[in-house]
């Protein structure tokens, strides 16, 4: 039996004290993958710091063109915030379409940012929007964020303290669950902003989230699904599995592209 | 009486399962209690060299770590199979030894090794990673077609060629000269996917050795806890039958996998023995996809033969059959007499000939699954009737009429004789539900919206109520099929009926009741079902092949026939009149055409006070009765789903499902329509969803929900039900059983609308929608190469 020692620090400070003297710590957010993982005995962490009790981590606000929403926030809580919805109603949307209601309920966004699963929907918008993630010591610009499946820019006991996405003038998000797990086999994220069209894929590709240049192109002259006529995705570098070969999910990305910039608001 | 037969009575016993209260081998907690984890095999195929425990043992809370040989030792025996079946040369089958716990080979990812007991579960199953194996992994064999191929690796030294049987029906030789003249002929190669049980409830067992006593007892998730005990006694020596008490509680389910007992029940009534300890086990959800019996699993080509007016005139099938690692214990007989007596289907067919190869793999065994059998043959017909249709131009509805059985009872070419039914109107009046005449248009309107409209057929007859002993006896069962009852009727006038069946979510609760109130006119709240332990019931055959209606209510009404006839001969004597001129109404016994009658219980009263009771009666009122059928019984409904599939994506959305069905007389209908949906839905999920896969080293790839796809709820539409009963002649109740049919017949009534939809007939469940698209693309590519 391995036991693990369970740490509910007040501030990040004492979160990261904590995990500096562990011999294997692991920040806990909402355990939707940790504990389960945890549960299987493919992890067996010596401690655990739950940041969820540490003040301030889970607001949720808007200023200077940006929603800033806090690492310990829930997908629930997220997916209800009238501030989201104002800001940015397709997050909210997003945050409303993750797993069951109790994984909503208890997951959080900043957990699944840092584990950056390949199939998780948050990704997809952080980098979709071209979001700054927060931590104790630094931002990160998402495009240098995400460095492949499971694995982030993080360092050793680096924590996420609040994800900050610049408002665009319209986003949308579809996604094509897998049959069995409900975990977006795609899932597609588009914005438009100032700075032109932002397309971000998840599940699809085997190093994880990754933006879709050629349909950024296309959308950034005329943001329309109609503009998506003609792109496709080269099946090279997409995951296959029993669910979907990698030619049908590069077809898949196109249609679920579409449907996104037919959803975006 | 309104609760009586054809009453839609609310379940009695849904108020303890949907208030959490139900009482599940797991929620017994025992003196003494320790629990169990099992170490597997973690490979297909492995010769075990050594087995080091100590790391485990050296544990804090690990009681014993004990192994497969240490059972040999002690003479526990090894499983067996309960149906012997002769292959087509004459020569018996030949199977793999399956030890409760490995010897030498682990042959399945998943295997028992040895058992650890500890006082808790976490430390049971901490120490169990701790248990070291040492071991060969060997060459492994998994899909059906390439374990008989030349050179393909051997499961068991004694089944050469991994061949199991060679077995054929019919008549070979009028079928050849029958395709040889045909007009037209259709031919298909169809995979029948195999699938998981998944029950709600997972497997679990707590065996308690009481040394004083030299007595066993045993919870466990058995649809048929009499089986258990005999074969656990008679063949497994864990105890003599009358010192072992076997218990089946509240069970969440079982779909034919609770049947069998498994290694683990075996191992954990020895474990408590050896280590003086109460032993419980209960399976997680990995190591159910692991180990329960796995269902389907056949690969066959047909041939189906037509004159130019379109009747059969001859069909043909030749089938693979993966039993798996070991043969389970009703395994042998599902691709066999399960399947091939069911190859005429609804049609009148002249000439018919079944050829089955069962063969031995590394994977799970494969046994009996909802339908076991029946939805194999009816899937192999129906799409090739479909098929044959659309290759000769025909409409798909017409060329069933033009071949359905019209006259009964029906000879089939096959064995079985069918009892009664009326198939034309079933399909009328499923048309007529359906919609079928407004089907074009709305194909029409689909397509302008850019999706693709099918629609499919399904029209089957099954055979359920299994089954006359001597019959099943001369085929090669080891058993016999009837079931048994015991009808107390209390002083106060109460019923308790004791059935040799077992519910685990049919409702017999309810139903049994409402057949005692039919006939007693008493509500059946005053009736009590006592069923599931060995020490209360006595000797039955348990739940499976819809047999509970047909069977165990036919056992009950003779029970119920001697009872009535006792309290009549009480009433004559009480109030003075003939037994002839006695009848029994709305919960009264009475003189016919006069005021004069007594309570129910009074009767009952009467009985056990005995005071006056006529002379030579003896008191009380018990009775029971053995009833073995004269035949199965056979339920038939035709089905139409109608799809609109998403060309872009693939997905199928199914958008009507009808069934109209024939299940003879209806005890009630709530609890059949619940028996309809679950049973439709599980045949969606094999037609679209489920499919347990194997990688080809034999590792499971779908051993969670993560991969293995069960059907929800916004998977299925609200279906469409009716009914057509054309009563059985041969049992009391005038029943059919229910408890398969939607299992049975849906999966070709699903892949027959997909394949009209997409206008690709080359499609193999599981219909996801990778493989809708695959198909798809194939179309498209055919059409760009004209």
């Amino acid at each position: 039996m391995y036991q693990t020692k369970y740490h509910k620090p007040a501030s990040i400070d004492d979160a990261v004290a904590a995990l500096a003297v562990a011999e294997d710590g692991k920040v806990l957010g909402g355990g939707q993958t940790l504990l389960p993982t945890m549960k299987q005995h493919l992890a067996s962490p010596t401690d655990l710091v739950d940041v969820g009790g540490i003040s301030g981590m889970a607001d949720i606000s808007v200023s200077d063109g940006c929603l800033t929403i806090g690492a310990g926030a829930r997908h629930a809580d997220v997916a209800a915030s009238s501030v989201v919805r104002d800001a940015i109603p397709a997050l909210a949307c997003l945050a409303g379409g993750i797993g069951d209601p109790a994984v909503r309920s208890m997951g959080t966004i900043g957990g699944s940012v840092a584990n950056n699963d390949p199939a998780a929907d948050y990704p997809a918008a952080v980098l979709g929007l071209g979001a700054t993630v927060v931590t104790n010591t630094r931002e990160i610009a998402a495009d240098d964020f995400f460095e492949g499946m499971f694995t982030t820019a993080l360092e050793e006991d680096e924590i996420i303290t609040a994800i900050k996405f610049p408002i665009p003038s319209s986003a949308g998000y579809s996604k094509f669950p897998n049959p069995a797990s409900r975990y977006a086999m795609v899932g597609v994220f588009v914005a438009n902003g100032g700075s032109g069209a932002r397309v971000a894929v998840t599940g699809a590709g085997q190093d994880g989230v990754f933006r879709a240049d050629s349909m950024e192109s296309a959308l950034s002259s005329n943001f329309s699904a109609g503009s998506l006529d003609g792109t496709s995705l080269d099946a090279d570098g997409m995951m296959a599995d029993i669910h979907g070969t990698a030619e049908y999910r590069a077809h898949l990305v196109s249609v679920v592209a579409k449907r996104a910039v037919t959803s975006a608001v | 009486m309104s609760d009586g037969i054809g009453a839609r009575v609310e379940r009695k016993e849904d108020k303890r399962f949907i208030t959490g209260k139900g009482k599940y081998t797991d929620d017994f907690r025992v003196d003494n209690q320790a629990y169990a984890a099992f170490v597997r095999c973690p490979v297909a195929n492995a010769k075990i060299n050594g087995i080091d425990a100590s790391a485990a043992l050296a544990m804090e809370g690990v009681i014993a770590v004990h192994t497969g040989p240490e059972m040999k030792e002690d003479g526990i025996g090894d499983l067996i199979t309960g149906w012997s079946i002769t292959s087509k040369d004459g020569s018996p089958m030949q199977c793999g030894v399956w030890s409760p716990m490995v010897t030498t080979y682990g042959r399945y990812v998943g295997d028992a090794i040895a058992i650890v007991v500890a006082e808790t579960q976490a430390i049971a199953r901490a120490a169990a990673e701790l248990v070291e194996l040492s071991y060969d992994e060997l060459p492994a064999t998994v899909q059906v077609e390439a374990a008989l191929a030349d050179g393909a690796a051997q499961v068991h030294e004694n089944v050469p060629g991994n061949m199991i049987y060679d077995w054929e029906i019919g008549d070979e030789a009028a079928v050849n000269d029958a395709l040889a003249g045909a007009h037209h002929v259709t031919e298909m190669r169809m995979v029948n996917n195999r699938l998981s049980p998944n029950p709600m409830e997972p497997r679990s067992a707590v065996a308690i050795f009481d040394e004083a006593e030299d007595h066993y007892t045993l919870y466990t998730t058995s649809q048929n806890p009499h089986v258990a005990r005999l074969v656990l006694s008679a063949f497994y020596n864990v105890a003599p039958e009358h010192k072992l008490r076997v218990i089946a509680p509240d069970v969440g389910g079982g779909f034919g996998s609770k049947i069998y007992i498994y290694p683990e029940e075996i191992t954990c009534l020895w474990a408590s023995m050896k280590t003086g300890r109460s032993v419980k086990w209960t399976s997680d959800r990995t190591e159910a996809f692991l180990t329960d019996a796995h269902g389907r699993d056949h690969v066959t080509k047909a041939t189906m033969g037509f004159d130019a007016n379109g009747r059969i005139v001859g069909f043909k099938t030749d089938t693979l059959a993966n039993l798996g690692a070991y043969v389970s214990l009703f395994a042998t007989v599902t691709p066999t007499y399960l399947h091939g007596t069911l190859l005429s289907g609804c049609y009148d067919m002249p000439a018919i000939y079944g050829n089955v190869k069962a063969v031995h793999t590394n994977t799970v065994p494969v046994d009996a699954y909802r339908g076991a059998g029946r939805p194999e043959a009816t899937y192999t017909i129906e799409r090739m009737i479909e098929t044959a249709a659309r290759e000769m131009g025909m409409d798909p509805a017409e060329l069933r009429r033009k071949n359905f059985i019209n006259e009964f009872p029906y000879q089939t070419q096959v064995i079985l004789q069918y009892d009664s039914g009326d198939y034309h109107k079933t399909l009328d009046m499923a048309e007529e539900i359906a919609d079928v005449a407004g089907f074009a248009a709305r194909r029409a309107e689909a397509a302008a919206r850019g999706k693709l409209r099918g629609l499919g057929y399904s029209t089957f007859v099954e055979a359920c109520g299994i089954a006359p002993s001597a019959a099943v006896g001369s085929l090669g069962a080891a058993v016999g099929l009837w079931e048994s009852a015991e009808v107390r009727v209390n002083p106060v006038g109460s019923v308790e009926i004791l059935t040799g069946c077992h519910s685990h979510g049919q409702g017999h609760e309810t139903t049994f009741a409402q057949v005692v109130s039919d006939r007693l006119g008493i509500p059946v709240d005053n009736v009590s079902i006592v069923h599931g332990d060995t020490d209360k019931v006595q000797f039955g055959m348990g739940t499976y092949g819809s047999r509970s209606g047909p069977v165990g209510m036919s056992a009950i009404v003779k029970a119920l026939d001697k009872v009535e006839a006792k309290a009549k001969k009480i009433a004559a004597h009480t109030l003075e009149a003939s037994e002839d001129d006695i009848v029994i109404e709305n919960g009264e016994v009475k003189v016919a055409g006069t005021d004069k009658s007594m309570a129910w219980h009074e009767i009952g009263l009467a009985a056990y006070i005995a005071h006056n009771l006529p002379e030579g009666m003896e008191p009380g009122l018990k009775e029971a009765a053995f009833y073995d059928p004269l035949n199965f019984s056979f339920p038939a409904g035709a089905l139409i789903c109608e799809v609109e599939v998403d060309p872009d994506t693939g997905v199928t959305d199914i958008v009507k499902f009808t069934a109209v069905d024939d299940f003879g007389n209806i005890i009630n209908p709530n609890i059949v329509e619940g028996q309809v949906h679950g049973g439709v839905t599980q045949g969606i999920g094999q037609a679209m969803l489920e499919q347990v896969v194997y990688d080809d080293s034999g590792q499971m790839i779908t051993g969670s929900y993560m991969d293995y796809c069960m059907p929800r709820a916004d998977d299925v539409p609200s279906y469409a039900l009716d009914h057509n009963a054309t009563p059985s002649p041969l049992n009391p109740l005038g029943i059919k059983g229910c408890g398969e049919a939607g299992a049975i017949g849906s999966p070709p009534a699903v892949i027959n609308a997909i394949t009209d939809a997409i206008g690709n007939n080359d499609l193999q469940m599981p219909a996801t929608p990778l493989a809708v698209w695959t198909a798809l693309q194939n179309v498209k590519t055919s059409m760009a190469a004209e």
